[in-house]
Protein backbone atom coordinates (compact mmCIF):
# COMPACT_ATOMS: atom_id res chain seq x y z
CA UNK A 1 0.00 0.00 0.00
CA UNK A 2 1.28 3.28 -1.11
CA UNK A 3 -0.09 6.80 1.15
CA UNK A 4 0.22 10.39 0.27
CA UNK A 5 -0.48 12.79 2.52
CA UNK A 6 -0.63 16.02 1.48
CA UNK A 7 2.03 16.36 -0.95
CA UNK A 8 3.59 19.70 -2.40
CA UNK A 9 5.73 20.45 -5.44
CA UNK A 10 6.17 23.38 -7.26
CA UNK A 11 8.61 24.39 -9.94
CA UNK A 12 10.12 28.17 -9.95
CA UNK A 13 7.44 28.83 -7.47
CA UNK A 14 4.68 27.96 -9.18
CA UNK A 15 2.59 25.02 -7.41
CA UNK A 16 1.99 21.79 -9.68
CA UNK A 17 1.00 19.64 -7.33
CA UNK A 18 -0.99 21.68 -4.26
CA UNK A 19 -2.16 19.15 -1.26
CA UNK A 20 -2.91 16.03 -2.90
CA UNK A 21 -4.13 13.12 -0.47
CA UNK A 22 -4.31 9.69 -1.84
CA UNK A 23 -3.99 5.81 -1.05
CA UNK A 24 -3.38 3.04 -3.59
CA UNK A 25 -3.95 -0.82 -2.38
CA UNK A 26 -2.18 -3.52 -3.68
CA UNK A 27 -4.24 -6.01 -6.23
CA UNK A 28 -5.53 -3.37 -7.81
CA UNK A 29 -4.86 -1.15 -10.82
CA UNK A 30 -4.54 2.87 -9.32
CA UNK A 31 -4.88 5.19 -12.14
CA UNK A 32 -4.00 8.44 -12.01
CA UNK A 33 -5.61 10.92 -14.96
CA UNK A 34 -5.71 14.50 -16.21
CA UNK A 35 -5.31 16.55 -18.93
CA UNK A 36 -1.61 17.64 -19.95
CA UNK A 37 -0.25 19.79 -17.27
CA UNK A 38 -2.59 18.54 -14.36
CA UNK A 39 0.00 17.41 -12.28
CA UNK A 40 -0.01 13.51 -12.69
CA UNK A 41 3.58 12.45 -13.97
CA UNK A 42 4.87 15.46 -11.18
CA UNK A 43 3.09 13.00 -8.77
CA UNK A 44 4.02 9.70 -10.49
CA UNK A 45 7.79 10.78 -10.31
CA UNK A 46 7.56 12.29 -6.36
CA UNK A 47 6.08 8.60 -5.50
CA UNK A 48 9.13 7.25 -6.95
CA UNK A 49 11.40 9.71 -5.59
CA UNK A 50 12.39 11.40 -9.33
CA UNK A 51 11.45 14.52 -7.54
CA UNK A 52 11.46 15.53 -4.44
CA UNK A 53 8.13 17.18 -2.86
CA UNK A 54 8.08 20.32 -1.26
CA UNK A 55 6.22 19.14 1.71
CA UNK A 56 4.12 16.17 2.36
CA UNK A 57 4.57 12.39 3.07
CA UNK A 58 5.17 9.14 0.75
CA UNK A 59 5.21 6.10 2.82
CA UNK A 60 5.70 3.01 1.21
CA UNK A 61 3.47 0.31 3.42
CA UNK A 62 3.60 2.67 6.57
CA UNK A 63 7.34 3.60 5.81
CA UNK A 64 7.95 7.05 5.32
CA UNK A 65 9.69 7.67 1.84
CA UNK A 66 10.18 11.01 2.13
CA UNK A 67 11.89 10.70 5.56
CA UNK A 68 14.18 7.93 4.42
CA UNK A 69 17.99 8.08 3.59
CA UNK A 70 19.75 6.97 0.32
CA UNK A 71 21.00 3.82 1.01
CA UNK A 72 16.93 3.06 2.50
CA UNK A 73 15.67 4.36 -0.46
CA UNK A 74 18.25 2.24 -2.73
CA UNK A 75 17.15 -0.77 -0.64
CA UNK A 76 13.27 0.11 -1.37
CA UNK A 77 13.60 1.36 -4.71
CA UNK A 78 14.83 -2.71 -5.29
CA UNK A 79 11.07 -3.59 -4.79
CA UNK A 80 9.59 -1.32 -7.34
CA UNK A 81 9.22 -1.62 -10.96
CA UNK A 82 8.67 0.75 -13.64
CA UNK A 83 7.41 1.26 -17.27
CA UNK A 84 8.42 4.23 -18.78
CA UNK A 85 6.83 6.03 -21.33
CA UNK A 86 9.17 4.85 -24.41
CA UNK A 87 9.95 1.44 -22.03
CA UNK A 88 13.21 3.57 -21.54
CA UNK A 89 14.96 -0.31 -22.75
CA UNK A 90 19.14 0.10 -22.71
CA UNK A 91 20.34 0.60 -26.41
CA UNK A 92 22.84 -1.45 -26.32
CA UNK A 93 21.75 -4.45 -24.83
CA UNK A 94 19.49 -7.02 -26.25
CA UNK A 95 16.01 -7.86 -24.98
CA UNK A 96 17.64 -11.28 -22.97
CA UNK A 97 20.08 -8.15 -21.34
CA UNK A 98 17.69 -5.75 -20.83
CA UNK A 99 15.58 -7.88 -18.56
CA UNK A 100 18.82 -9.51 -17.22
CA UNK A 101 20.33 -6.47 -16.26
CA UNK A 102 18.48 -5.91 -12.58
CA UNK A 103 18.94 -9.96 -11.52
CA UNK A 104 23.26 -9.25 -13.07
CA UNK A 105 22.93 -6.45 -10.51
CA UNK A 106 20.75 -7.35 -7.52
CA UNK A 107 21.44 -11.26 -6.99
CA UNK A 108 24.46 -13.69 -7.36
CA UNK A 109 22.44 -15.98 -9.11
CA UNK A 110 24.35 -18.17 -11.87
CA UNK A 111 24.10 -17.46 -15.59
CA UNK A 112 21.31 -20.33 -15.92
CA UNK A 113 19.34 -19.54 -13.11
CA UNK A 114 18.79 -15.65 -14.48
CA UNK A 115 18.18 -17.06 -18.12
CA UNK A 116 15.80 -19.35 -16.52
CA UNK A 117 14.10 -16.56 -14.87
CA UNK A 118 14.16 -14.24 -17.73
CA UNK A 119 12.59 -16.73 -19.88
CA UNK A 120 9.88 -16.92 -17.72
CA UNK A 121 8.96 -13.26 -17.56
CA UNK A 122 9.62 -13.20 -21.66
CA UNK A 123 6.73 -16.19 -21.82
CA UNK A 124 4.60 -14.07 -19.22
CA UNK A 125 4.58 -11.07 -21.48
CA UNK A 126 3.84 -12.92 -24.30
CA UNK A 127 7.07 -12.32 -25.98
CA UNK A 128 8.98 -15.70 -26.98
CA UNK A 129 12.00 -15.69 -29.13
CA UNK A 130 12.92 -12.56 -28.87
CA UNK A 131 16.27 -12.75 -26.32
CA UNK A 132 18.46 -11.61 -28.90
CA UNK A 133 16.54 -8.62 -30.75
CA UNK A 134 17.87 -5.18 -29.52
CA UNK A 135 15.17 -2.36 -28.71
CA UNK A 136 15.87 -0.84 -32.07
CA UNK A 137 14.62 -4.38 -33.79
CA UNK A 138 11.37 -4.50 -32.12
CA UNK A 139 7.91 -2.32 -32.17
CA UNK A 140 6.60 -0.01 -29.76
CA UNK A 141 3.83 -2.00 -28.51
CA UNK A 142 6.70 -5.04 -27.95
CA UNK A 143 9.20 -2.17 -26.67
CA UNK A 144 6.18 -1.62 -23.77
CA UNK A 145 6.11 -5.40 -22.77
CA UNK A 146 9.75 -5.86 -22.70
CA UNK A 147 9.71 -2.78 -19.95
CA UNK A 148 7.18 -4.77 -18.42
CA UNK A 149 9.17 -7.82 -18.22
CA UNK A 150 12.23 -6.12 -17.13
CA UNK A 151 9.89 -3.78 -14.38
CA UNK A 152 8.45 -7.35 -12.74
CA UNK A 153 11.85 -9.45 -13.49
CA UNK A 154 12.30 -9.46 -9.28
CA UNK A 155 9.24 -9.71 -8.19
CA UNK A 156 8.65 -5.92 -7.19
CA UNK A 157 6.00 -4.85 -4.46
CA UNK A 158 5.05 -1.91 -6.61
CA UNK A 159 4.57 -1.06 -9.96
CA UNK A 160 4.36 1.63 -11.79
CA UNK A 161 3.44 2.81 -15.62
CA UNK A 162 3.70 6.23 -17.20
CA UNK A 163 1.27 6.50 -19.86
CA UNK A 164 1.83 2.90 -21.07
CA UNK A 165 -0.24 3.12 -23.81
CA UNK A 166 1.21 6.38 -25.45
CA UNK A 167 1.94 5.39 -29.21
CA UNK A 168 0.46 2.24 -29.41
CA UNK A 169 -2.66 1.28 -31.70
CA UNK A 170 -6.03 0.44 -30.31
CA UNK A 171 -5.61 -3.59 -29.89
CA UNK A 172 -1.98 -3.58 -29.06
CA UNK A 173 -3.80 -0.78 -26.12
CA UNK A 174 -5.59 -3.38 -24.81
CA UNK A 175 -3.33 -6.09 -24.56
CA UNK A 176 -0.96 -3.70 -22.88
CA UNK A 177 -3.73 -3.28 -19.89
CA UNK A 178 -4.69 -6.42 -20.25
CA UNK A 179 -0.98 -7.78 -19.25
CA UNK A 180 -0.72 -4.60 -16.95
CA UNK A 181 -4.21 -5.79 -14.89
CA UNK A 182 -3.14 -9.82 -14.67
CA UNK A 183 0.42 -8.83 -13.64
CA UNK A 184 -1.13 -6.70 -10.49
CA UNK A 185 -3.97 -9.57 -9.66
CA UNK A 186 -1.11 -12.28 -10.07
CA UNK A 187 1.31 -10.68 -8.03
CA UNK A 188 -0.52 -8.45 -5.69
CA UNK A 189 1.36 -5.73 -6.38
CA UNK A 190 -0.04 -2.26 -5.89
CA UNK A 191 0.06 -0.67 -9.46
CA UNK A 192 0.04 2.83 -10.11
CA UNK A 193 -0.85 3.98 -13.60
CA UNK A 194 -0.32 7.30 -15.37
CA UNK A 195 -2.65 7.52 -18.47
CA UNK A 196 -4.88 9.27 -20.80
CA UNK A 197 -6.22 6.62 -22.47
CA UNK A 198 -10.13 6.12 -22.14
CA UNK A 199 -10.61 2.54 -22.75
CA UNK A 200 -7.43 1.63 -19.91
CA UNK A 201 -9.57 4.14 -17.33
CA UNK A 202 -13.05 1.92 -17.90
CA UNK A 203 -11.45 -1.68 -18.33
CA UNK A 204 -8.74 -1.56 -15.73
CA UNK A 205 -9.07 1.35 -13.32
CA UNK A 206 -9.80 -0.32 -10.28
CA UNK A 207 -9.64 2.82 -8.12
CA UNK A 208 -9.09 6.58 -9.98
CA UNK A 209 -7.41 9.65 -9.00
CA UNK A 210 -8.54 12.79 -11.58
CA UNK A 211 -6.01 15.30 -11.51
CA UNK A 212 -6.49 18.79 -12.59
CA UNK A 213 -4.69 21.68 -11.63
CA UNK A 214 -2.41 20.03 -9.09
CA UNK A 215 -5.63 19.00 -7.28
CA UNK A 216 -7.27 15.93 -6.51
CA UNK A 217 -10.06 16.62 -8.26
CA UNK A 218 -12.06 13.48 -8.26
CA UNK A 219 -11.83 9.72 -6.84
CA UNK A 220 -13.57 6.81 -7.28
CA UNK A 221 -13.91 3.37 -9.62
CA UNK A 222 -14.56 2.90 -13.22
CA UNK A 223 -17.89 1.99 -12.27
CA UNK A 224 -18.43 5.21 -10.82
CA UNK A 225 -17.23 7.55 -13.34
CA UNK A 226 -20.00 6.71 -15.45
CA UNK A 227 -22.53 8.58 -13.00
CA UNK A 228 -20.24 11.41 -11.69
CA UNK A 229 -21.44 14.42 -11.42
CA UNK A 230 -18.18 16.46 -11.89
CA UNK A 231 -18.29 19.01 -14.66
CA UNK A 232 -14.69 19.25 -15.22
CA UNK A 233 -14.04 15.32 -15.13
CA UNK A 234 -16.87 14.60 -17.69
CA UNK A 235 -15.61 17.09 -19.66
CA UNK A 236 -12.28 15.24 -19.81
CA UNK A 237 -13.46 11.78 -19.86
CA UNK A 238 -16.16 12.32 -22.27
CA UNK A 239 -14.93 14.94 -24.04
CA UNK A 240 -15.98 14.07 -27.71
CA UNK A 241 -19.57 13.62 -28.86
CA UNK A 242 -18.92 9.90 -29.21
CA UNK A 243 -18.00 9.48 -25.63
CA UNK A 244 -20.46 11.13 -24.43
CA UNK A 245 -22.96 9.04 -26.45
CA UNK A 246 -21.49 5.99 -25.15
CA UNK A 247 -21.63 7.37 -21.82
CA UNK A 248 -25.14 7.43 -22.32
CA UNK A 249 -25.83 4.27 -23.54
CA UNK A 250 -23.67 2.53 -21.03
CA UNK A 251 -25.81 4.70 -18.11
CA UNK A 252 -29.21 3.32 -20.05
CA UNK A 253 -27.47 -0.60 -19.95
CA UNK A 254 -26.47 -0.03 -16.07
CA UNK A 255 -29.90 1.03 -14.72
CA UNK A 256 -31.71 -2.02 -17.11
CA UNK A 257 -33.32 0.30 -19.70
CA UNK A 258 -31.25 -1.48 -22.28
CA UNK A 259 -31.03 -5.13 -22.01
CA UNK A 260 -31.14 -6.97 -25.28
CA UNK A 261 -30.82 -5.60 -29.09
CA UNK A 262 -34.95 -5.32 -29.61
CA UNK A 263 -34.74 -2.77 -26.60
CA UNK A 264 -31.84 -0.78 -28.42
CA UNK A 265 -33.98 -0.69 -31.77
CA UNK A 266 -36.58 0.86 -30.01
CA UNK A 267 -34.50 3.77 -27.95
CA UNK A 268 -32.53 4.32 -31.56
CA UNK A 269 -35.93 4.94 -33.23
CA UNK B 1 25.92 33.12 -11.73
CA UNK B 2 25.14 30.89 -14.22
CA UNK B 3 28.71 29.30 -14.46
CA UNK B 4 29.03 29.48 -10.64
CA UNK B 5 25.75 27.32 -10.55
CA UNK B 6 27.14 25.22 -12.95
CA UNK B 7 30.42 24.58 -11.60
CA UNK B 8 28.81 23.76 -8.41
CA UNK B 9 26.91 20.99 -10.19
CA UNK B 10 29.64 19.59 -11.80
CA UNK B 11 31.44 18.99 -8.22
CA UNK B 12 28.33 17.72 -6.56
CA UNK B 13 28.56 14.92 -9.73
CA UNK B 14 32.02 14.32 -9.27
CA UNK B 15 31.29 13.90 -5.03
CA UNK B 16 28.25 12.16 -5.44
CA UNK B 17 30.34 9.13 -8.07
CA UNK B 18 32.34 8.21 -4.79
CA UNK B 19 29.58 5.79 -3.24
CA UNK B 20 29.33 1.68 -3.13
CA UNK B 21 28.96 0.10 -5.84
CA UNK B 22 25.79 -2.46 -5.69
CA UNK B 23 27.94 -5.57 -7.42
CA UNK B 24 31.28 -4.78 -8.37
CA UNK B 25 30.88 -7.43 -11.16
CA UNK B 26 28.54 -5.54 -13.24
CA UNK B 27 30.98 -2.25 -12.53
CA UNK B 28 34.01 -3.71 -13.76
CA UNK B 29 32.66 -5.08 -16.78
CA UNK B 30 31.36 -1.47 -17.65
CA UNK B 31 34.66 -0.01 -16.90
CA UNK B 32 36.30 -2.40 -19.05
CA UNK B 33 33.92 -1.61 -21.84
CA UNK B 34 34.30 2.03 -21.75
CA UNK B 35 38.33 1.10 -21.71
CA UNK B 36 37.52 -0.20 -25.32
CA UNK B 37 35.30 2.68 -26.25
CA UNK B 38 37.05 5.36 -25.10
CA UNK B 39 41.21 3.75 -25.82
CA UNK B 40 41.04 1.02 -28.35
CA UNK B 41 37.99 3.00 -30.69
CA UNK B 42 40.49 5.98 -30.62
CA UNK B 43 43.88 4.30 -31.47
CA UNK B 44 43.44 4.52 -35.76
CA UNK B 45 42.89 8.53 -35.10
CA UNK B 46 45.58 8.60 -32.75
CA UNK B 47 48.36 6.86 -34.96
CA UNK B 48 47.25 8.77 -38.13
CA UNK B 49 47.70 12.23 -36.62
CA UNK B 50 50.60 11.43 -34.78
CA UNK B 51 52.62 9.65 -37.78
CA UNK B 52 51.51 13.34 -39.73
CA UNK B 53 52.04 15.62 -36.43
CA UNK B 54 55.74 14.21 -36.33
CA UNK B 55 56.58 14.08 -40.45
CA UNK B 56 54.84 17.73 -40.56
CA UNK B 57 57.03 18.93 -37.56
CA UNK B 58 60.25 17.17 -38.81
CA UNK B 59 59.96 18.75 -42.51
CA UNK B 60 59.17 22.22 -40.76
CA UNK B 61 62.10 22.34 -38.50
CA UNK B 62 64.28 21.62 -41.63
CA UNK B 63 63.09 24.12 -43.22
CA UNK B 64 63.90 26.86 -40.41
CA UNK B 65 67.45 25.33 -39.73
CA UNK B 66 68.68 27.07 -42.47
CA UNK B 67 72.51 27.71 -40.71
CA UNK B 68 75.47 24.82 -41.20
CA UNK B 69 76.48 26.03 -37.78
CA UNK B 70 73.39 23.66 -36.38
CA UNK B 71 74.36 20.04 -37.14
CA UNK B 72 71.32 18.09 -38.61
CA UNK B 73 70.77 16.01 -35.73
CA UNK B 74 69.16 18.86 -34.37
CA UNK B 75 65.78 18.43 -35.74
CA UNK B 76 65.65 15.04 -34.11
CA UNK B 77 66.33 16.50 -31.09
CA UNK B 78 63.49 19.15 -32.05
CA UNK B 79 61.13 16.61 -33.13
CA UNK B 80 61.25 14.57 -29.90
CA UNK B 81 60.61 17.12 -27.42
CA UNK B 82 57.90 19.20 -29.19
CA UNK B 83 55.85 15.76 -29.75
CA UNK B 84 56.82 14.55 -25.95
CA UNK B 85 55.94 17.91 -24.55
CA UNK B 86 53.43 19.41 -26.51
CA UNK B 87 52.18 18.07 -29.83
CA UNK B 88 51.52 14.60 -28.02
CA UNK B 89 49.51 15.50 -24.91
CA UNK B 90 48.11 18.64 -25.96
CA UNK B 91 47.04 18.09 -29.71
CA UNK B 92 46.16 14.38 -29.21
CA UNK B 93 44.10 15.00 -26.46
CA UNK B 94 42.40 17.96 -28.04
CA UNK B 95 41.06 15.82 -30.64
CA UNK B 96 40.09 13.14 -28.18
CA UNK B 97 38.00 16.05 -26.93
CA UNK B 98 36.15 15.90 -29.87
CA UNK B 99 35.95 12.27 -30.82
CA UNK B 100 35.38 11.05 -26.98
CA UNK B 101 34.13 13.97 -25.62
CA UNK B 102 31.22 14.40 -27.99
CA UNK B 103 30.79 10.93 -27.78
CA UNK B 104 30.44 10.58 -24.12
CA UNK B 105 27.71 13.75 -24.30
CA UNK B 106 26.15 12.24 -26.51
CA UNK B 107 25.54 8.65 -25.17
CA UNK B 108 24.59 9.94 -21.79
CA UNK B 109 22.48 12.97 -22.91
CA UNK B 110 20.18 10.13 -25.34
CA UNK B 111 20.36 7.73 -21.90
CA UNK B 112 19.13 10.94 -20.50
CA UNK B 113 16.46 11.89 -22.82
CA UNK B 114 15.20 8.08 -23.56
CA UNK B 115 14.48 8.09 -19.44
CA UNK B 116 17.34 5.14 -19.13
CA UNK B 117 19.10 7.04 -16.09
CA UNK B 118 15.94 7.35 -14.81
CA UNK B 119 15.03 3.56 -14.94
CA UNK B 120 18.49 3.31 -13.74
CA UNK B 121 17.66 5.40 -10.26
CA UNK B 122 14.36 3.65 -10.13
CA UNK B 123 16.56 0.23 -9.83
CA UNK B 124 18.40 1.96 -6.98
CA UNK B 125 21.51 2.18 -8.72
CA UNK B 126 23.78 5.17 -8.33
CA UNK B 127 23.83 6.77 -11.75
CA UNK B 128 26.92 8.91 -11.06
CA UNK B 129 29.05 5.74 -9.69
CA UNK B 130 27.78 3.64 -12.56
CA UNK B 131 28.09 5.98 -15.57
CA UNK B 132 30.27 8.91 -15.10
CA UNK B 133 32.78 6.79 -12.49
CA UNK B 134 33.78 4.14 -15.33
CA UNK B 135 34.07 6.66 -18.01
CA UNK B 136 36.36 8.75 -15.64
CA UNK B 137 38.55 6.08 -14.81
CA UNK B 138 38.77 4.28 -18.04
CA UNK B 139 40.19 7.71 -19.34
CA UNK B 140 42.45 8.14 -17.10
CA UNK B 141 43.77 4.88 -17.93
CA UNK B 142 43.47 4.66 -21.57
CA UNK B 143 44.36 8.35 -22.31
CA UNK B 144 47.65 8.44 -20.91
CA UNK B 145 48.53 5.31 -22.70
CA UNK B 146 47.83 6.72 -26.14
CA UNK B 147 49.67 9.51 -25.34
CA UNK B 148 52.61 7.14 -25.24
CA UNK B 149 51.64 5.66 -28.50
CA UNK B 150 51.45 8.97 -29.96
CA UNK B 151 54.94 10.05 -28.95
CA UNK B 152 56.36 6.86 -30.28
CA UNK B 153 54.36 7.02 -33.03
CA UNK B 154 55.26 10.65 -33.86
CA UNK B 155 59.00 10.87 -33.42
CA UNK B 156 58.57 7.39 -36.30
CA UNK B 157 56.89 9.82 -38.65
CA UNK B 158 59.18 12.24 -37.90
CA UNK B 159 62.38 10.02 -38.51
CA UNK B 160 60.31 8.57 -41.53
CA UNK B 161 59.99 11.94 -43.09
CA UNK B 162 63.42 13.54 -42.55
CA UNK B 163 64.99 10.28 -43.79
CA UNK B 164 62.63 9.52 -46.91
CA UNK B 165 63.48 13.02 -48.15
CA UNK B 166 66.80 12.84 -47.70
CA UNK B 167 67.07 15.86 -44.97
CA UNK B 168 69.03 13.60 -42.73
CA UNK B 169 70.44 10.50 -42.59
CA UNK B 170 69.00 7.28 -40.46
CA UNK B 171 72.00 7.90 -38.28
CA UNK B 172 72.12 11.41 -38.02
CA UNK B 173 68.21 11.28 -36.35
CA UNK B 174 69.03 8.28 -34.67
CA UNK B 175 71.66 10.31 -32.62
CA UNK B 176 69.83 13.65 -32.11
CA UNK B 177 66.79 11.49 -31.06
CA UNK B 178 68.92 10.40 -27.91
CA UNK B 179 71.30 13.32 -27.39
CA UNK B 180 70.59 15.06 -24.53
CA UNK B 181 67.00 13.71 -23.69
CA UNK B 182 65.62 14.20 -20.27
CA UNK B 183 63.39 11.83 -19.12
CA UNK B 184 61.90 14.68 -17.05
CA UNK B 185 59.99 15.58 -20.12
CA UNK B 186 58.31 12.17 -20.70
CA UNK B 187 57.19 12.82 -16.75
CA UNK B 188 55.50 16.29 -17.77
CA UNK B 189 53.64 14.88 -20.90
CA UNK B 190 51.92 12.09 -18.41
CA UNK B 191 50.71 14.79 -15.81
CA UNK B 192 49.47 16.48 -18.68
CA UNK B 193 47.97 13.28 -19.81
CA UNK B 194 46.22 12.70 -17.02
CA UNK B 195 44.98 16.13 -16.27
CA UNK B 196 43.34 16.48 -19.46
CA UNK B 197 42.08 12.98 -19.48
CA UNK B 198 40.04 13.94 -16.35
CA UNK B 199 39.15 16.99 -18.41
CA UNK B 200 37.68 15.08 -21.23
CA UNK B 201 35.91 12.16 -19.80
CA UNK B 202 34.33 14.50 -16.25
CA UNK B 203 33.53 17.64 -18.20
CA UNK B 204 31.74 15.99 -21.35
CA UNK B 205 29.92 13.48 -18.63
CA UNK B 206 28.88 16.27 -16.75
CA UNK B 207 27.27 18.06 -19.97
CA UNK B 208 25.88 14.60 -21.25
CA UNK B 209 24.46 14.06 -17.84
CA UNK B 210 22.60 16.83 -17.34
CA UNK B 211 20.69 17.32 -20.25
CA UNK B 212 17.25 18.56 -20.52
CA UNK B 213 14.86 18.35 -23.16
CA UNK B 214 15.04 16.56 -26.90
CA UNK B 215 17.65 15.22 -29.57
CA UNK B 216 18.07 19.24 -30.35
CA UNK B 217 19.52 19.33 -26.59
CA UNK B 218 21.81 16.10 -27.09
CA UNK B 219 23.67 18.10 -29.82
CA UNK B 220 24.23 21.29 -28.30
CA UNK B 221 25.57 19.55 -25.21
CA UNK B 222 28.36 17.51 -27.57
CA UNK B 223 29.27 20.98 -29.24
CA UNK B 224 29.24 22.68 -25.63
CA UNK B 225 31.53 19.36 -24.08
CA UNK B 226 33.85 19.82 -26.75
CA UNK B 227 34.48 23.95 -26.45
CA UNK B 228 34.41 23.63 -22.53
CA UNK B 229 37.10 20.70 -22.83
CA UNK B 230 39.45 22.25 -25.13
CA UNK B 231 39.36 25.90 -23.69
CA UNK B 232 40.16 24.08 -20.05
CA UNK B 233 42.64 21.86 -22.15
CA UNK B 234 44.25 24.84 -23.15
CA UNK B 235 43.94 26.80 -19.81
CA UNK B 236 45.65 23.69 -18.14
CA UNK B 237 49.04 23.34 -20.77
CA UNK B 238 49.68 27.09 -19.89
CA UNK B 239 49.47 26.74 -15.86
CA UNK B 240 51.34 23.07 -16.01
CA UNK B 241 53.56 24.41 -18.26
CA UNK B 242 53.93 27.56 -16.15
CA UNK B 243 54.41 25.65 -12.58
CA UNK B 244 56.27 21.97 -14.01
CA UNK B 245 58.52 23.52 -16.43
Amino acid sequence: MIEVKDLKKGFGGKPVINGVNAVFDPGKCNLIIGSSGSGKTVLMKCLVGLFEPDSGDISYDRKNFTAMNEEERKLLRRQIGMLFQGAALFDSMTVEQNIMFPLDMFTTDNFATKLKRVNEVLERVNMKDVNDKFPAEISGGMKKRVGIGRAIVLNPKYLFCDEPNSGLDPLTSILIDKLIKEITIEYNITTVVNTHDMNSVMETGDHIIYMSDGIKEWEGTNKEIIFSKNKKLNDFIFASEFLQDAKDMRMLEMRGKIDNDRNMDELLK
Amino acid sequence: MNILTEFGRYILMLVDMFSKPENIKMYWKEFMHQCVEIGIRSLGIVAIISVFMGAVSALQTAYQLVTPLIPLSTIAQIVRDTVILEFSPTLVCLVLAGVVGSKIAGELGNMRVSEQIDALEIMGINTRTYLVLPKILAALLTIPMLVIISAVLGILGGKLAAVATGIVSTSQFDKGLFQYFKPYNVFFALVKSYVFAFIISSISSFYGYYVNGGALEIGRASTKSVVASCVMILLADYVLSAILL
